[in-house]
């Protein structure tokens, strides 16, 4: 993963790269701010989770370096831990979001 | 690292490492470069070596993201159960201060990726200056998270004996109030929540403070960073965690 970090930063700096995911993190803060505020009825909540995921991504995917992490592990670690997450999360609510339906 | 082995002549026994040493044979001119006195020596080379740390790193992350996630799973679940008063609940936090806080950690991540970039293109003066800067930064955001506190014990907001939160509507059902009850819940997922997440803010600034005292000694290289690196991915996984509580707790129902 450092190998490649330090041949490309030989190439190119990747500063510009940093500051705008900054810019675009904080634009995502303001805009989820604001959202929140408007009368969307029930899409409020899945609104600023959506933001929320695109925020998170980024900062995976370019801050933590997933992207251009050579070692594949790492990438699987990452979906692994997603993807064990989404199932605690499926799984209990195949209990508890469906006990009032009767 | 007691034994002086000659490590060149070990083979490196996966094909990553393999792969890392033919790497580093490039990308030196010089393969007979000393090795850093960092390298330990189960590693063949230092390459392999850093991505053993980040690794673990990673794997760490991976059960911090279970330990969160089962609090988030409790908190989908009341919420579910208990919507409006979770809406009344969450409408007396002060969503200016959360949203203040996460620009702030914002603001430390990018300090934590300058940080990074400056230890690989060995700039010991912005690698001491961002260090500080996120520390700073967390400080401000424990800070906030302080204020916020506060706020939440003069409103006797705080699960307890002197809990109260009597007569608060519910947000879009006009008449109807939010049970006390089902309140505190919300109250006591927001306080574990938030506690546990600023748990990990003074953990990552001890962290942060070592990085920095060994940066202050010139520990660093290009070469051998791999703590700032690692640190650095701690800190960002608490921000992730933070993004996500932000909406959850102070954005809920906010909409007239």
């Amino acid at each position: 993963m450092s190998e490649h970090s330090i041949s490309e930063h030989s190439k190119s700096s990747p500063l510009k790269s940093y500051f705008s995911i900054w810019a675009i993190l904080l634009l995502c803060t303001y805009l989820t701010y604001k959202a929140a505020f408007l009368e969307l009825g029930r899409f409020n909540t899945p609104v600023a989770l959506i933001i929320a995921t695109f925020k998170a991504t980024l900062v995976a995917l370019f801050f933590m370096h997933v992207w251009r992490a050579g070692e594949k592990l790492i990438k699987l670690v990452v979906i692994s831990a997603v993807f064990f997450l989404l199932i605690l999360l499926a799984l209990s609510m195949t209990d508890y979001a469906t006990r009032l339906w009767s | 690292m007691a034994h002086p082995t000659p490590r060149r002549s070990l083979l490196p026994d996966s094909p990553t490492a393999i792969a890392n040493a033919n790497l580093q044979v490039d990308q030196r001119s010089d393969a007979h470069a000393p090795d850093s006195p960092q390298l330990r020596h189960h590693f063949a080379t230092e390459g392999q070596q850093r991505d053993a740390a980040s690794l673990g790193m990673w794997v760490f992350l991976a059960t911090e993201v279970m330990f969160f996630g089962g609090m988030f799973c409790a908190y989908l679940i009341y919420r579910l159960w208990y919507f409006g008063d979770f809406g009344a609940a969450s409408k007396s936090i002060d969503a200016t201060l959360g949203a203040t806080n996460t620009a702030v950690l914002i603001c430390s991540s990018l300090t934590v990726v300058l940080a990074v970039w400056a230890a690989q293109t060995a700039r010991r003066n912005l690698l001491i200056a961002s260090l500080i800067l996120t520390m700073i930064l967390g400080c401000a955001f424990l800070g906030i998270k302080g204020k916020e506190y506060k706020d939440k014990f003069d409103e006797h907001h705080v699960p307890g004996a002197s809990f109260s939160f009597e007569n608060v509507p519910i947000p879009g059902h006009p008449g109807q109030y939010a049970n006390p009850q089902h309140a505190q819940i919300f109250f006591a997922l927001y306080f574990i929540m938030t506690g546990i997440h600023a748990l990990h803010m003074i953990i990552g600034l001890g962290i942060f403070a070592w990085l920095l005292a060994m940066a202050w000694k010139g520990r660093f290289t290009p070469e051998y960073h791999t703590p700032v690196e690692i640190g650095g991915l701690y800190w960002h996984f608490v921000d992730i965690i933070w993004i996500y509580l932000f909406p959850l707790l102070y954005l809920i129902d906010r909409h007239p």
